[in-house]
């Protein structure tokens, strides 16, 4: 059992949670307490004690479903008709009936056999499409009300679920926990990498950004209040230095005044980048209370504002949604021209930048070989009080190809490396 | 060792006993709380019965609950314990006549008697069994923090002057956060953690039966869908557990028999509290039906 517990802390870990020495010591002192045959006790024993942050629950569930898998179960197969039997069970969503669903489905369609080393999802992808569930989803969802429609992804997400336990199940007992673990592994959400998030990264990218958002408002608004001094008040200090003899026994400080940045972000939203551009600027009007303005501009070779969309519509999405259609983003061929788009930006909105002003710039830098027109930039670095470049690209790309990241960092306060949650958190809470 | 109690499903048996349905993995959490003297951190979004939890598991094991209310800006006087310094002054000044010296008066007004004790010592020195609840722990500073750090793994309070106050019995302690800042590692390391989120909506119907039985059964159980289909959609502040039973109670109260878009609409200002929100609810039950 001991060694069983270290493999599953050292997998833990491996996924990137992280567990201390002590936490691994109560898990150990916490399983004491569960009877051995409770596997959800077991859970909920090593989860309270090593998982405190609640984005990093879908990563230990994996791990301890590959560790602690159920013996793959003989199963009654009757023969039944799997394409009625899906539309029955997703109308149902029956707990009994779901479970019983996925494993005759894993069992007829998965094609499993030992021996080959096919990645677990790819299982759980194959099934799922010769199952057809999302045809299926789609042919109850016409017609259903708006009730009905969020029962059916429940239950098909609950489908979804089963179908990757019984795959992990029977790997499981073929190839051993720790393999199974590593195969079904994926990055934690403030880890994934903005270029390449799949489909599902990015659903959980969503889910986390949100109470990012209020943690950071909260830390931005706190850090406005404290720990400020202000400068030092000369005629009331001489003041209070009458009642002790002229000596300023008592300074007394001018009351702060807490200034609120003025943000200006100019993003990149071409093909490559769109996604990091699209978390960002969510991120940044999510947080549009700690600024005293945000301003957005759009750009791929040409250059636009889009405040304007943000302000009118509460929900960012769609805003970002409407960008393409209604700002004038392309000027000439439709690839990032940054020069361009610099330039246009310093000619037409150039004097509104003022020393109050941040300028925070988003994109790779990849020029596609146009002029960087880097004197643009200087311009704008010379009137605003900052200026950042935050690049989704890891930092060993940078200035290979047509990328100019160098070129233009001569002109910015500072350049960072923004690929994930993570590194755009660091940085927005350093700009306030 | 406490052993308050002796299994997960009495723990929740316990529970629903005083109307608070706990889910396995709470009722889990509860019981290892008090197998490991360690506290709970109970974290998840506002309304889904932290608070409550902590107020439940003292009602049902009869403890007393010790409340300290976080806020920005509590300090160790709010949060451990305080001088009373007047009394101690009529002290001095009553045995100014006598012949005292410096030394007895100091052992004196230094005594149980001039102690104002606050809620983390009160839990700690209580005789009886409580429950302390440290409500909202996201809401003080970092650097207050460190206050709690003593208190939760020593089980002790150090009073420069007296001495160091030891548990007599460990407490049963559970934190509450809403999440909007980090807590410390250091903290989050000597708690058992414990993320509370929106039920199911199996679960919240059985909610909402147990806590509005007035309710006929068969709108519970819409209820619970369409609060869970409000919660899907972007909104601001998605209803919580609490603002469901309000609208449940609504309900009742308007004799309502079947829920239609119309009723629905009508008293959504129960669960949503933005004007945004309630716009696009409604509009979502315009175009679904």
């Amino acid at each position: 059992m001991l060694d069983l517990l270290a493999g599953f802390v050292g997998e833990l870990r491996a996924a990137g949670l992280p567990v201390s020495l002590t936490e691994n010591i109560d898990a150990m002192d916490a399983v004491r307490h569960v009877a051995l045959d409770d596997r959800e006790g077991l859970r909920t024993a090593m989860a309270a004690t090593m998982v405190k942050r609640p984005e990093h629950r879908p990563a230990f569930d994996a791990v301890f479903d590959s560790f602690f898998a159920l013996a793959p179960s003989t199963l009654g197969d009757e023969g039944e008709d799997l394409v009625s039997l899906l539309e029955e069970t997703l109308r149902s969503g029956d707990e009994e009936a779901v479970r019983r669903l996925a494993r005759l489905a894993v069992a007829r369609l998965a094609g499993m056999e030992e021996g080959r080393g096919v990645r677990g999802s790819a299982y759980v992808f194959k099934t799922l499409r010769l199952l057809d569930v999302d045809g299926a989803l789609a042919r109850l969802l016409a017609g259903s009300t708006w009730l009905e429609r969020d029962d059916l992804a429940a239950a098909g997400e609950r489908l979804r679920g089963e179908v990757e336990a019984e795959v992990r199940r029977r790997l499981v007992a073929e190839r051993g926990p720790q393999a199974v673990a590593r195969s079904v592994r994926r990055p934690l959400p403030e880890d994934v990498d903005f270029l390449h998030a799949s489909g599902e990264d990015l659903a959980a990218l969503h889910r986390a950004l949100r109470p990012l958002a209020r943690r950071m408002a909260a830390r931005l608004a706190r850090r406005r209040r404290h720990g400020r001094h202000g400068r030092l008040d000369f005629r009331r200090t001489l003041r209070r230095s009458l009642s002790t003899g002229g000596v300023p026994a008592d300074p007394r400080f001018r009351r702060p005044h807490p200034h609120k940045p003025e943000i200006v972000v100019l993003a990149d939203v071409s093909g490559s980048v769109a996604t990091f551009a699209r978390f960002t600027l969510q991120l940044v009007h999510a947080l549009a209370g700690e600024f005293s303005a945000v301003r957005t501009f759009v750009f791929i070779d040409g250059i636009d504002e889009v405040t304007r969309l943000f302000d009118r519509s509460d929900d960012v999405g769609t805003a970002l949604a409407r960008v393409h259609e209604e700002a004038d983003v392309v000027a000439a061929d439709g690839h990032s021209d940054y020069g361009r788009a610099l330039s246009a930006f310093w000619a037409r909105w150039g004097r509104e930048i003022t020393p109050r002003t941040s300028v925070v710039i988003l994109g790779d830098a990849r020029n596609n070989y146009h002029a960087s027109h880097a004197e643009a930039l200087a311009e704008v670095r010379r009137r605003a009080r900052r200026v950042w470049w935050l690049n989704p690209e890891p930092r060993s790309y940078w200035d290979t190809g047509d990328s100019i990241v160098s070129e233009y960092a001569r002109h910015c306060s500072g350049v960072f490396e923004c690929r994930n949650l993570r590194q755009l958190e660091a940085f927005v809470s350093q700009i306030g | 060792m406490a052993e308050r109690f002796a299994s997960t499903a009495e723990v929740r048996a316990g529970l629903a006993g005083v109307e608070y349905l706990a889910d396995e993995a709470t009722a889990g959490v509860v019981f290892l709380a008090d197998r490991l003297d360690k506290p709970v951190l109970v974290e998840g979004p506002a309304g889904t019965g932290k608070t409550e939890l902590a107020k439940s598991v003292a009602r049902w094991a009869g403890s007393r609950l010790v409340r300290l209310q976080c806020y920005e800006g509590l300090d160790e006087s709010k949060a451990l314990y305080e001088w009373n310094y007047r009394k101690q002054l009529l002290r001095i000044q009553a045995g100014e006549g006598a012949d005292a010296s410096w030394a007895e008066l100091e052992d004196d007004i230094f005594t149980e008697e001039f102690l104002l004790p606050r809620p983390l010592l009160e839990a700690i020195r209580a005789d009886e069994p409580v429950v302390l609840l440290i409500d909202e722990v996201d809401r003080v500073e970092v650097e207050t923090e460190a206050l709690l750090l003593e208190v939760l793994s020593d089980w002790q309070v150090s009073v420069p002057e007296m001495g160091t106050v030891s548990a007599t019995r460990i407490p049963l302690v559970f934190l509450t956060s809403n999440g909007t800042r980090d807590l410390s590692e250091a903290l989050k390391r000597r708690c058992l953690y414990l993320h509370l989120d929106y039920p199911s909506v199996e679960r919240e119907r059985e909610i909402v039966l147990a806590r509005v039985p007035e309710l006929p059964a068969h709108l519970a159980g819409e209820v619970a869908r369409i609060v869970r289909s409000l919660r899907l959609l972007d909104l601001r502040k998605p209803p919580s557990v609490s603002e469901t039973l309000d609208w449940a109670r609504t309900l009742v109260l308007l004799g309502v028999d079947a829920l239609d878009a119309e009723v629905t609409e009508s008293t959504l200002h129960v669960l949503l509290k933005h004007r945004a929100d309630i716009a696009a609810a409604a509009r979502e039950l315009k175009t679904a039906g």
